[in-house]
């Protein structure tokens, strides 16, 4: 099963490879992984999607709680929460493509960021699966380059972690 | 202060005064003031820094204190690994120190550079990078407090050249640290330890396995009153021997892979088994698919990792093991349990049958000398109350098996880990930290050449550490597993050429003896562990003894081979 694992850490070096560090030493798999700092800078926000059967989930998030500077974690997939991630994509253009590009931009609800006179930089945001679906169609028009950042996530309603977390 | 000032006066501050270690360049400023303060902190030269760590970690077994050890930057950081992760795999509170190339060269591959946190990362329970001197006291202390708190681990603080030069200002504190990512959780949830109570109370085969835990966390004496109020059986784990005394009745022996046979087949068929601070090693398990499969689990860890992680659990409870049997004990000795206590008299006929098998059973014929014969005799000589450390192979499981262990923190191996060249500077360790305890170190010569420049440290600490050779002329466990699994193709595992363990002995200034005749054993024991000094006993043992009984690896427990 997919989940999606938010963890708040210290905003301090080196926390990221001792999470980074923990999922190869023990074999466990990361399918995307984003960390940012969030609120006052002293702390940061790791989002990471994960593969695994339940026993495995367990560990993941046992094992993350464990790291020193963790301060808290939780697995979003186990209730309502929001999924994000942005994907620039560079397409390169012909006359007869241009249009098309354009068009399915425009039905992802996404932007031009750049444009030169043989591609476009398109700029998409939305769950995993409309940037797949994105992709999808434009690759056969001939994209050359992409990047995707990564999932981030967070529960919906008034719960989550940042306010625990300042009440020591 | 200087930043060596305040290393110093934290440790003091932190109630150390013990340290073993090895100069170098980046260390230097700190060796300075240890220098300086020579009548308040006493420090130990060790010849290898692998010792040095291991001596730490032999003073924290017998003690229960955190151990320190100081190590330069590079190769001394390096060095130090081994013993590391020796201390993280049995959860082994220490605190290393270690030197660093000064801020603006790290990166630069400056000369006798590593990078010392990102190498030591997988093998301390935390670790830190210290940039600044004002951080100096504050990380020493919170290094020193994860250390012995929660799961106990190694912790490593790499602190830079300059750092130990610049200065700030130091403020004492006793205060315990707060950190706010890091709470152990201490007390067991009492839901769940009512629930655990029921269950014992419902059982009819159970079985305590106790681990290492229990001695961490000083459980003995709550363990003992639980055997009391249960009257259940027990078995240890390698790291667990000494929790309960052996001696006693309802001790089954050690389980696991050359566990008896009472406690594996107690394990395979009991119907609830109560793991108390044992963490399910496959040395233990063996197959795990089979692995108590008639049981239902109850599992007490203050690491939640461990519980659930290879057997699933039925009912969790983390804590502190002491803290924990605390809070069952006053529910098992309350009137209400003892007026409906289980009966287990069928389970003990069961077992008693079991135990008839006497599967550590050996012959002792006229003329080779037997292992286990060696162990018996050194328990008799010692009465049962030496100090054993012992290396990594045969040696290590029959001491296991015959040494028979009264009381906790008196049997120091490499449980996790395995490592060979544990003992000698282990031993040493404890020497320091108990010098009036008789210490033996139990090895073979194999493992004893892997940190026997460690003598000269105990020489010349006048630490009267004895060490008992096993010496069979072999790498004998690798052998045995050639032997069972590999047809007898003893590939690289004879191990002829080794040095005259008496004339070595003497080289380093200590008493070496030799003995090949059993009619000596004995003789040679009282001799050596009489001589006020560093010994060494050179024992030539049956070259092709075997460890019985053995569960092959991946076999389930109750497919034992016996003798
Ligand atoms: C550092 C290290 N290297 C290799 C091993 C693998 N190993 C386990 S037992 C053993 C043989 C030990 O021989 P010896 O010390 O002579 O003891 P014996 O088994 O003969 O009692 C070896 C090589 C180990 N445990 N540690």
């Amino acid at each position: 099963m997919r989940h999606v694992i938010s963890v708040l850490v210290e905003n301090e070096s080196g926390v990221l490879s001792r999470v980074v560090g923990l999922f190869s030493a023990r074999g466990f798999n990361i399918e995307t992984l984003t960390v940012a700092p969030v609120g006052d800078g002293e702390t940061s926000r790791i989002t990471l999607v994960t593969r695994g059967e339940e026993g495995i989930i367990e560990q993941i998030l046992k094992q993350l709680n464990k790291l020193v500077p963790v301060i808290q974690v939780a697995d979003l997939t186990e209730g309502p929460h929001v999924e994000r991630e942005l994907m620039l994509v560079k397409v390169a253009t012909d006359r007869d493509t241009r249009a098309e590009v354009l068009r399915i931009a425009d039905i992802f609800r996404s932007r031009v960021v750049d444009a030169t006179t043989s591609s476009f930089m398109i700029e998409v945001t939305g769950d995993s699966s409309k940037l797949d679906a994105c992709l999808a169609l434009l690759t056969p028009l001939g994209v050359t380059e992409m990047v995707r950042t990564g999932l981030v996530a967070l529960s919906r309603g008034e719960k989550g972690m940042v306010n625990k977390a300042s009440h020591p | 202060m200087t930043g060596a000032q305040i290393v110093i006066q934290t440790l003091l501050d932190l109630g150390v005064d013990t340290l073993f270690g090895y100069p170098g360049g980046t260390v230097l400023y700190i060796y300075d003031e240890l220098y300086k303060n020579k009548h308040r902190i006493h420090h130990y030269l060790t010849r290898h820094e692998q010792g040095a760590v291991h001596a730490a970690d032999g003073y924290a077994r017998v003690t229960g204190r955190v151990g320190v050890a100081i190590v330069t930057s590079g190769p001394g950081a390096t060095n130090a690994v081994t013993g590391l992760a020796t201390a993280h795999m049995d959860s082994i509170p220490l605190l290393c120190i270690s030197g660093q190339v000064p801020v603006a060269l790290i990166g630069n591959d400056a000369f006798q550079e590593a990078d010392t946190v990102g190498i030591t990362r997988s093998c301390t329970k935390h670790n830190f990078l210290v940039r600044d001197v004002n951080d100096l006291a504050r990380v020493l202390r919170e290094a020193h407090y994860i250390a012995r708190t929660g799961r106990p681990g190694p912790v490593l603080v790499d602190i830079p050249k300059d750092v130990t030069v610049a200065e700030a200002e130091y403020v004492h504190s006793a205060a315990e640290p707060k950190i706010r990512s890091y709470r152990p959780t201490q007390i067991g949830h009492i839901g769940q330890i009512r629930r655990g109570a029921r269950m014992l109370q419902q059982a009819k085969k159970p079985v305590l396995y106790v681990g290492g835990g229990a001695v961490l966390s000083n459980a003995s004496d709550e363990l003992f009153r639980l055997v009391e109020g249960l009257g259940f059986p027990v078995t240890n784990t390698l790291m667990g021997l000494g929790s309960f005394p052996a001696a006693d009745e309802r001790f089954i022996g050690m389980l696991g892979m050359h566990g008896t046979y009472e406690a594996n087949m107690a394990v395979s068929h009991c119907d609830l088994l109560v793991a108390i601070g044992a963490r399910f090693d496959d040395r233990v398990t063996g197959k795990i698919s089979v692995f108590a499969p008639h049981a239902t689990i109850i599992h007490i860890d203050v690491d939640p990792t461990s519980i659930s992680k290879n057997v699933k659990v039925d009912l969790p409870i983390v804590g502190d093991v002491k803290q924990v049997l605390g809070q069952l004990n006053e529910l098992v000795h309350a009137p209400e349990f003892q007026s409906a206590r289980p009966d287990v008299s069928d389970w003990w006929e069961d077992i008693n049958g079991w135990r008839k098998r006497e599967c550590l059973r050996y012959t002792q014929g006229p003329d080779v000398i037997e292992p286990q014969y060696v162990l018996q005799c050194l328990h008799t000589v010692t009465k049962g109350e030496a100090i054993i450390a012992t290396d990594v192979g045969q040696h290590q499981m029959w001491a296991a098996q015959f040494y028979g262990f009264q009381k906790p923190r008196r049997w120091l191996t490499s449980g996790g880990l395995g490592t060979m060249g544990y003992g000698l500077p282990a031993g040493m360790g404890a020497q320091v930290a108990m010098p009036d305890a008789q210490v033996v170190v139990i090895t073979g010569e194999g493992s004893l050449q892997m940190n026997i420049q460690e003598f000269a440290t105990c020489l010349q600490y006048h630490l009267p550490v004895k060490v008992v050779i096993l010496n069979n002329g072999y790498l004998g466990m690798v052998r045995q597993w050639q032997e069972f699994f590999y047809q007898r193709r003893y590939a690289e595992s004879d191990m002829d050429v080794t040095p005259d363990f008496v004339k070595l002995a003497e080289a380093y200034g200590a008493l070496g003896l030799r003995c090949d005749k059993v009619a000596d054993v004995t003789a040679t024991l009282e001799k050596g562990l009489a001589y006020p000094g560093t010994v060494i006993m050179d024992f030539h043992v049956n070259r092709e003894a075997n460890v019985y009984p053995m569960v092959p690896a991946g076999a389930g427990l109750s497919e034992m081979i016996l003798i």
